[in-house]
């Protein structure tokens, strides 16, 4: 099992760790605030920013993360003010967003780009030098949750009553989109574009059921992303599987088994009798 | 009985508001003056506006037309100054969350954005949680709880808000017998300072507490407390027909047919 010496599987090793923590600390705010679809359609559209990027020559990561912190905002905005066709516009910019990388990159003379490794994950697809950007846009992340932590909690639990009192959770939520972007940035090569939702929801969903606090789910989930990643790298190596999808069914039999596992009883606690 | 004796300040006022969901009017022309330190029950048929009414006075809900003033202010610029104990039903079943940090919600107002709760705002929840008797449960999930504990919870995070004016959305709904009394209590001894406004069918509240009574379907009657009688208050679920028919003494302001 010596895989883990060769250099493009530390990296990928390393970028599975920085992805686990990303996803396994937004996802769970996704998972919570009910916004899988929206996180969706950022993976998606952020596909515009790669086309972008071969078409005008630039560093394809600069231009995702460019094309889907926009695409977040927009869809922020969008929720936030039209929330009956909200999810209809969402679907919308998911697409469009999808069409224009595939046009740009139509347009693009020269070699032919392996789309493949973008839309599912390639474990030798992780330059040492994606890993700075990748550390990065983890710390932002890290330090806006832990900074605003207690704020996320109430929004995410009450956001009426936390707005309230004066949280700011339209900045908030907009902030929580832009961090997905960062998210999808962090994971579009190991995973891909396409896969990412899995990434966003199947630990946070196992850790929940058995987790008392939403930093407690957030650290279980970033603890199963880490199991998947490194499991599904060392299956993808072994058997010559792409990346993304072998990572992905890891963790789906992993949730196929957890679903097997006793829930905490709902305790039945004495005194204070309830209705 | 007339407003002139009054001389309590007043603390929420309503002036020819309007509110629609869509096409539909939920509140039509309303007018209410609520004076510092009352006890108001807002009372009336499911679906008559009571909860749509306390959400424009907290602003959640802006007004089609008309003027909400909370203290002479804008009600989102006193929001924090409000406490709120909603409706017990729209909470996620699942939310890994304890007691104690659900009670800390009520804090939010009062600190800064950054970081955490102090020990202060700790030992304020935990005095909250005592006084509803919730205490023993702090490190319990909110989730273990039954719907009459959640509730409680509920007001004890309304409590540390420290508000000038509470709003509660049918307080003592699921609350078993023992603990409903004893929120009348509390409640009673709040409104020393506090001004109250409850939704509420329970009639125990309304009898032992309420100093006035206002009745919400579409319109808005105000109802002094001078005739507020077991009685009345019984009739008072049909209202506002059966009230007007029943001819029973009753100040009413807005437009009135």
């Amino acid at each position: 099992m010596n895989i883990f010496q060769y250099e493009f599987m530390q990296n990928a090793l390393l970028a599975g760790l920085l992805a686990s923590i990303a996803c396994g600390i937004i996802g769970t705010l996704v998972v919570v605030n009910r916004i899988v679809f929206i996180s969706g359609g950022i993976a998606h559209a952020a596909y515009g920013g790669i086309g972008l990027a071969f078409f005008l020559g630039f560093a394809p990561l600069l231009g995702v993360v460019g094309f889907a912190v926009a695409v977040s905002v927009v869809m922020a905005l969008v929720s936030l003010k039209n929330k009956e066709r909200a999810d209809t516009i969402i679907g919308m910019l998911w697409a469009v967003g999808m069409a224009i990388g595939i046009l740009l990159i139509d347009l693009t003379p020269g070699h032919r780009i392996d789309l493949m490794s973008y839309l599912f994950g390639s474990i030798i697809a992780v330059p040492r030098s994606d890993l700075l950007m990748m550390a990065l846009l983890n710390l932002a992340i890290i330090a806006i949750v832990g900074f605003f932590y207690k704020d996320f909690l109430a929004m995410s639990y009450d956001d009426e009553f936390a707005a309230l009192m004066g949280v700011p959770t339209r900045t908030l939520y907009i902030m929580l989109l832009v961090m997905i972007a960062f998210c999808v940035v962090i994971i579009i090569r190991m995973i891909g574009l396409i896969l990412i939702i899995a990434f966003f929801t199947i630990a946070p969903y196992i850790a929940e059921r058995h987790s008392r606090s939403l930093s407690s789910m957030m650290v279980f989930s970033i603890l199963y992303n880490f199991i998947f990643t490194a499991l599904g790298l060392w299956c993808s190596y072994m058997f010559n599987l792409t990346s993304g999808a072998a990572i992905i069914m890891v963790a789906a039999i992993f949730f196929f088994f957890s679903l097997f596992l006793r829930r905490p009883p709902k305790a039945e606690r004495k005194g204070g009798a309830g209705a | 009985m007339s407003l002139e004796n009054i001389v309590e300040p007043i603390a929420i006022e309503i002036h020819d508001l309007w509110f629609s969901y869509g096409r539909q009017n939920v509140l039509e022309d309303v007018n209410l003056l609520i004076r510092r330190n009352e006890f108001l029950a807002v009372i009336g048929p499911n679906g008559g506006g009571k909860t749509t009414l306390v959400r424009l006075i907290l602003g959640i809900l802006r007004p089609d037309r008309g003027v909400v003033r909370v203290f002479d202010e804008a009600p989102e610029k006193m929001a924090r100054h409000m406490g709120y104990v909603p409706q017990n039903t729209h909470f996620s079943k699942e939310f890994p969350i304890s007691v104690l940090d659900v009670a800390l919600m009520g804090r939010l107002g009062r600190v800064g954005r950054a970081w955490r709760y102090s020990p202060a705002d700790r030992r304020m929840a935990e005095k909250a949680l005592d006084r509803v008797g919730m205490l023993s449960y702090r490190d319990a999930p909110i989730n273990n709880l039954s719907g009459g504990q959640r509730q409680r919870v509920f007001i004890a995070r309304a409590l540390i808000t420290e508000p000038g004016i509470l709003f509660m959305d049918e307080p003592t709904a699921s609350v078993d017998t023992e603990w409903q009394a004893n929120i009348y209590t509390l409640l009673k001894e709040l409104n020393d300072s506090v001004t109250i406004v409850v939704v509420s069918h329970d009639i125990g509240i309304l009898s032992s507490n309420v100093k006035s009574v206002v009745c919400v379907n579409r319109t808005v009657f105000y109802h002094d407390s001078a005739e507020i009688t077991t009685e009345m208050l019984e009739k008072m679920y049909q209202c506002p027909v059966e009230l007007i028919a029943h001819g029973l003494p009753h100040r009413v302001l807005g437009r009135h047919g």
